[in-house]
């Protein structure tokens, strides 16, 4: 049944990242101006730009050049930049990468930090805890990314010195890069220092991207859990003699969990896609940065690519946690 | 007659409102001995509810207090022991089922592992022998396919079913007291006279005394030893079932048996207590019950009687 399910699921994303590449062609084709002249600057001649065109096809109409891009899509082949020449499918793999560490990282933070203070806040409700977390949950929503990065950069690697500001690795000690997750490369090469190098510069992006999911986090696990802990089989476990740590980690944590893992699951997609900002700031080799340079010089294929990456992480994280619904809840059937 | 295994005394739990501290149990008085089942009847809203949740030290937190009086069980005052210790009582020398079969178990734990956890906790078995015991347990409270349902969650079974998993997670580790808040009034007919002769059966044959909590006089009727009658927070009359049914003396108690509906009347209206119980907190002078009282007099509405009583082991709270 589960498997049906996933199946199910799974032929579905086809008509999704279908309308996914339909709308991606036509932004970007609505984006004022031209590949050509951006590639070869102002004062190229104009038959070299109509050379251009004609080679990357940019003068066919749009359906044939959206078909041409559909037809080796399917046949894997995910194009080639118009900027380096290179196949796309290579080159985004070290920005992939990036991005998956930093999220991973950030999301672990924002897990860990935002579901611990909300079971907290809900346990001592009405305490200094609870309104001191809730406050700094507030505020951490409502603070702009770029400016937390900022002071991050300011405090711990300006003033105090502890941290490094920018980039994933010190550039005179180049990684042995594998799976271009530094932290793993580093490990597999048996570098610890390099480990340690990868995960001090992890450390601040990480908690500058993990901040505003930590708040919503931390908000949704609060309300969820203080429901929870009005139930009356909360009632029974403590009629029971179990202590209250058990009582709320055990039975009431993963009641309140199925809304908290519905907001993880949305926040990991969104900084997937969306930590432009963070890297930039950062000076973060990711995904993000990636497209931004891309639509910068209007190549196409990039950020079509990209973009379609991004979709298709969304989706399958989504898909991961409706998976997951029914290993918390065995009440949640899909039939 | 055995020594009580509980005594209460002057037990008085107060919740805090916007409105102030506000008396929900109001200075009861009772007791109950090894292996008897006694009933405590009253209205909604009399106090009930909050005594056993005062013993079982499970009042909800900040709001109700044990503002007075004492709960002693077995030599131990349960109105000043602290928390670390009360859980090594509750759910292993002192149970509680509850009203709600259907909402009181966990829904995402399966039966067995439910069972489990008490005699893990308190009979520090392991997980294999905690889980054999569990089955034993199923089948001790009349579930048949027991093998199975340890494996099932709380949603696949019926509300009668539920309930008798809650019997028997309050039993598994054989507590001397179990607390039965009003343990039939979500199930139906036929389910309520099982559980109950269930309830019996398991008192008979283990000795774990019952304090069973209901508004039904039926219940008691069929279940109870010993009943004690309570109105706004106070005991209003106790005595053995035969007292309190062929010769109750408080005025409300006559009143609740006037309302048990027969088989043998003409079907005319069936007798309520005019007026209703006085909310928690409002001040009253004399009697509680003197306002609804058809009997009252001068006296009822300016001094509290005492309980008092002539035989042994019958006594009222009233001037007449």
């Amino acid at each position: 049944m589960m498997l049906n399910y996933t199946i199910r699921r799974l032929l579905m994303l086809v008509p999704v990242l279908l309308g996914m590449t339909i709308i991606v062609f036509l932004i970007i084709h609505a984006i004022p101006g031209d590949p050509a002249e951006v590639i070869l600057g102002e004062k190229a001649s104009e038959e070299s730009k109509q050379a251009l065109r004609q080679e990357l096809k940019l003068d066919e109409p749009l359906y044939v050049q959206y078909g041409d891009f559909l037809q080796k899509l399917v046949s894997g082949n995910l194009g080639t930049s118009i900027r380096t020449k290179e196949a796309i499918s290579e080159e985004i793999m070290p920005y992939l990468a990036a991005t998956l560490e930093l999220t991973i990282v950030s999301m672990a933070f924002a897990v860990f930090v935002g579901v611990n203070a909300g079971i907290i806040s809900a346990w001592k409700q009405n305490s200094w805890f609870d309104y001191a977390s809730m406050l700094i949950a507030l505020i951490g929503v409502s603070m702009p990314v770029f400016w937390l990065g900022l002071m991050e950069q300011w405090i711990f690697s300006l003033k105090l010195q502890w941290l490094p500001s920018i980039g994933r690795m010190n550039p005179r000690d180049p990684i042995e890069t594998v799976t271009n997750l530094y932290t793993i490369d580093a490990m597999l090469a048996g570098r610890w220092d390099q480990l340690w190098t990868a995960v001090k510069h992890l450390i601040l992006p990480g908690i500058a991207l993990g901040t505003i999911p930590m708040a919503i986090i931390a908000r949704m696990t609060r309300s969820s859990m203080l429901e929870v802990l009005r139930s009356d089989y909360i009632r029974t476990a403590r009629s029971k003699g179990m202590s209250q740590f058990l009582v709320i980690y055990k039975h009431a944590l993963r009641n309140a969990f199925i809304p908290v893992l519905t907001v993880i699951g949305l926040q990991t997609g969104m900084l997937l896609g969306g930590a432009v900002l963070t890297e930039t700031i950062f000076a973060w080799p990711g995904i993000g940065r990636y497209i931004f340079d891309a639509i910068g010089s209007r190549d196409y294929p990039v950020i079509q690519t990209g973009i379609l990456v991004i979709a298709f992480l969304f989706v399958m994280i989504n898909l991961l946690v409706d998976l997951l619904y029914h290993a918390v809840d065995p009440r949640i059937r899909y039939d | 007659m055995a020594e009580p295994l509980m005594t209460i005394q002057n037990l008085q739990t107060h919740f805090v409102t916007d409105k102030g501290a506000v008396p929900a149990v109001d200075g009861i008085d009772l007791h109950i001995r090894k292996g008897e089942i006694v009933g405590i009847v009253g209205e909604s809203g009399c106090g009930k509810s909050v005594t056993s949740l005062s013993i079982m030290g499970l009042l909800p937190k900040p709001a109700g207090t044990i503002a007075g009086g004492h709960i002693y069980f077995k030599g131990e005052d349960l109105a000043v022991t602290r928390e670390r210790r009360m859980q090594a009582l509750r759910g292993n020398e002192i149970s509680m089922i509850f009203q709600e079969p259907m909402t009181s178990l966990n829904p995402l734990m399966t039966i067995g592992e439910q069972i489990s956890e008490s005699l893990r906790i308190h009979r520090r078995m392991s997980r294999k022998e905690a889980w054999r015991e569990s089955i034993a347990m199923l089948d001790k409270v009349g579930i048949c396919r027991a093998e199975s349902i340890v494996r099932e969650y709380p949603h696949q079974l019926s509300g009668g079913m539920r309930q008798r998993v809650m019997i028997a997670i309050a039993l598994c580790c054989e507590p001397e007291l179990l607390i039965a808040d009003e343990p039939t009034t979500a199930l139906d007919v036929t389910i309520q006279a099982q559980i109950l002769d269930l309830m019996k059966k398991l008192n008979e044959e283990t000795g774990t005394a019952i304090l069973m909590i209901t508004h039904d006089l039926g219940v008691v009727a069929e279940t109870c030893h010993r009943v004690v009658v309570m109105y706004a927070g106070k005991v209003v009359e106790e005595g053995s079932v035969k007292d309190i049914f062929y010769k109750p003396r408080h005025p409300y108690t006559r009143g609740l048996i006037r309302s048990i509906p027969k088989m043998d009347s003409d079907g005319g209206r069936l007798y309520s207590i005019p007026g209703s119980v006085p909310l928690p907190g409002t001040i009253t002078e004399g009697c509680r019950f003197a306002p609804r009282c058809e009997h009252a007099y001068e006296r009822c509405r300016t001094e509290i009687p005492e309980l008092q009583g002539e035989e042994p082991g019958h006594r009222s709270r009233c001037w007449l």
